[in-house]
Formats: C-alpha cells, sequence, structure tokens
C-alpha cells in the first residue's frame, strides 16, 4: 500500500508535471485566466491520464514497439474525446470558456509523456496511481497560477470579488502575464530547490 | 473571398493572435529548440510545409468524410492519427531523397507530431470556415492561409526569441532564473509588445 501510495505523491512534488517536469505547458497557461477554468482542466487532463494509463499498462504487452506511438495516440484520443462529450454534454459554460483547448489535451505532452516514460514498462495498478499523482499534480499547478492571476488581475476568487476597492493588475489576465506567472514560479522554485541543496 | 478577408486572417494569425504568444500552442518547442538561430529557422520551417500541409488534408477530412457521415465528434481522434501519419511519412521520403535536407529538417519532425500548433490549427480550422456543418464560401482556401500564416507567426516567435536568446548568452544571470525561467520572463515581455498589434483589428 505505502509502494501505491508514493508512485501518487511522486507526481505531486517530487515529479509535478508543471513545475519539474516543464511538460504540458499550452493548455496551464491558455486556461488558467480563472480558477474554475483551471479546475475544469486539471480534472479533464486527470480523467485522460488515468484512462490512457490504464489501458496502456493493460495493451503493452501486444502492442507491437514500432507502431506503438500511433497506437497511443488513439488511446489518448479516444479518452479526450469522451471527455470533451461528456463536457459539451454536462457544462456547455466550461466547453466554451475552454474552447480548443478540450481537443488539444491530445497533444499534451504529460499524456504522451507518462505512456513512454511509465505506463508502458509497469504494471495495471502502479500505473493508475501514477497517473492519478500526475493528474493531481497537474491540477494543483493550474489551480496555483490561475488563483494567483485571478486574484491579482482581476481581484476575484472563484468569480467572486474580494475587495472593494482594489485596483486589479489587468496585464496578468492577459497572455504576457501568464507567462510571467508562470516564469517567476519556475525560477521561486529553483531557488527553493538551490537553497535545499546547499 | 475578398483581399481585406486574407489580410485580416493574416494579421490576426501572425500579430494578434500569434500561436505562441497569445494562443500558447507549441510552446514546449518554442522553449527548448530556440537557444540559437539555426536549428530554430529549421525547426520553424519544417512546422510551416506542416501547419499547411495537415490544414490542406485535415479540412479535405473533414468536409468529404467526417460531415457527410455525421462523424463530426471523431474530429479529434482523425485529425491527431492523420498529422501523425503524415508526418512520420514526411520523415521516411525525406530521408529516402536527401539525406542532407534529413539532417537539417528530419530530427524536428517527429517533435512535430505532437506539436500542439499544428493540431491548434487544424481544430480551428473546422471550427472558424464551417458553420453548422458547412463549409463557409471559399472556406478551404482561407484554412489553407490561415495553415500558412500560423506557421509565419511561429516562424516570427522563434527567431525573435532565438535571437534574443543567444545574447543573453553573455550575461550574467541569477542562476535560479537561468533557462527555462528567463525564458519565459522574456516571452511574457514579448507577448506584451505584441498586444500592442490589437489596435489593428478591423
Amino acid at each position: 500500500m505505502k509502494k501505491f501510495f508514493n508512485e501518487f505523491l511522486k507526481g505531486i512534488i517530487r515529479e509535478n508535471p508543471t513545475f519539474v517536469l516543464a511538460l504540458g505547458l499550452c493548455p496551464t497557461l491558455a486556461v488558467s485566466v480563472s480558477v474554475t477554468n483551471g479546475i475544469g482542466m486539471g480534472i479533464a487532463a486527470t480523467f485522460v491520464l488515468l484512462g490512457s494509463n490504464i489501458i496502456i499498462a493493460l495493451i503493452k504487452n501486444i502492442v507491437p514497439a514500432r507502431i506503438r506511438i500511433p497506437c497511443y495516440i488513439v488511446v489518448i484520443a479516444t479518452f479526450v474525446t469522451i471527455a470533451e462529450m461528456t463536457m459539451k454534454a454536462y457544462s456547455p459554460a466550461l466547453n466554451r470558456a475552454l474552447g480548443i483547448y478540450v481537443p488539444l489535451i491530445v497533444v499534451n505532452c504529460i499524456v504522451l509523456g507518462r505512456a513512454e516514460a511509465y505506463a508502458q514498462k509497469q504494471s495495471v495498478l502502479n500505473s493508475f496511481f501514477d497517473g492519478l499523482g500526475m493528474g493531481v499534480g497537474f491540477t494543483l499547478a493550474l489551480i496555483l497560477i490561475s488563483a494567483i492571476r485571478e486574484f491579482f488581475g482581476a481581484g476575484t476568487i472563484f468569480g467572486r470579488a474580494l475587495f472593494k476597492s482594489f485596483e486589479p493588475a489587468f496585464v496578468l489576465g492577459m497572455p504576457s502575464g501568464a507567462l510571467l506567472v508562470i516564469g517567476l514560479l519556475l525560477g521561486f522554485f529553483n531557488l527553493l530547490k538551490m537553497r535545499k541543496e546547499e | 473571398m475578398s483581399a481585406a478577408q486574407f489580410l485580416s486572417i493574416f494579421i490576426s494569425a501572425v500579430f494578434i493572435y500569434n500561436v505562441i504568444l497569445s494562443r500558447f500552442l507549441g510552446l514546449c518547442s518554442f522553449i527548448a529548440i530556440s537557444k540559437e538561430t539555426k536549428p530554430a529557422l529549421a525547426m520553424s520551417l519544417s512546422v510551416v510545409f506542416v501547419t499547411t500541409m495537415s490544414s490542406i488534408i485535415t479540412w479535405l477530412i473533414y468536409r468529404f468524410l467526417l460531415i457527410p457521415f455525421g462523424l463530426t465528434y471523431l474530429r479529434t481522434i482523425s485529425f491527431i492519427l492523420v498529422i501523425a501519419t503524415f508526418v512520420q511519412f514526411v520523415e521516411m521520403v525525406t530521408r529516402k531523397v536527401s539525406p542532407a535536407m534529413y539532417r537539417f529538417f528530419g530530427i524536428y519532425l517527429p517533435l512535430i507530431t505532437v506539436n500542439c500548433a499544428v493540431m491548434g490549427v487544424a481544430v480551428l480550422n473546422s471550427d472558424m470556415f464551417f458553420v453548422q456543418g458547412k463549409p463557409v464560401a471559399g472556406s478551404f482556401v482561407y484554412a489553407t492561409f490561415q495553415g500558412i500564416c500560423v506557421g509565419l507567426g511561429y516562424t516570427l516567435a522563434m527567431l525573435l526569441m532565438s535571437g534574443i536568446r543567444e545574447r543573453l548568452e553573455l550575461c550574467s544571470i541569477p542562476k535560479a532564473v537561468k533557462d527555462f525561467p528567463l525564458a519565459f520572463i522574456i516571452a511574457s515581455i514579448m507577448s506584451l509588445s505584441f498586444l500592442g498589434f490589437n489596435g489593428f483589428k478591423f
């Protein structure tokens, strides 16, 4: 049990997909305008990661090595389509807000990266916990970035205003703000790591 | 179809909604390969080629296969498969036909398979130039042109970034922000200056 817990935990801090591995940054930056969008994207990506990790761990012995990438892409795309259709049916507003970034989960490097680096070598259970950990780590990173951007860029959290008189820095809500926040956060985590090593 | 329409597609794809600086598509390759100008240029040219070709192919598939058979929900799967196969095919052809070109471009081709910019422009085309399952007038030409323009926007951002980063090599930079973090901060400033093109809207 402890082993599974470790598999789960490593995706959240030690191998966080966003801050440590720097994978899947396109959707992270694009949708992190508000916390609601961030959580929506996080859940969709976690679902795809879980599904594809399990299926790929199951079929790893059947798929010939030379054509494995196209096979994995088909598996991933199937789960993305499921996520996209579910989102369209139950939460059209979120689907509109996330726009083209929902189908683009299919080219999110985290998903294919985990399939290549982990699921094709490990057991189904290990892959399940790895996918879950990576998904949760991705979601937490999205929440952190989108909270900073929504708080300073619009003065709200979950769309609720927090202050009566607060002049928000609109630039953080714009694309350049996203790049600035991720750059500074990556630098900050690097700094923490260097302090720890000393 | 009018010249104004083409101009507006060009300006919005290259400047206002630049793939990298405003839509964040293809960010991974943008950060990873922009350290020097020469590989950045090679990568950009391959992206222009692949976005153009995949715009054409995915438009044909969407128009003549997915819509007539009511299969538009298979868009994601069919697009990514076709793009991946096409890129693999181009890689094989260049390796066979011209080893010199393969050394210059070929190594970047596998990276393009999972480049969000290529998939992004295909999805964008099917969203923009089809209204309720029907292609708008001149849809095919617009889609192809948008593919070229998105590639050009990528090239522009890539060349600017690699030029800046080549000069930065000589500066003394705090260790914590070296490489990736600094690249993002530079990209942020570039994106801020591209914001000025918003006034171009028409």
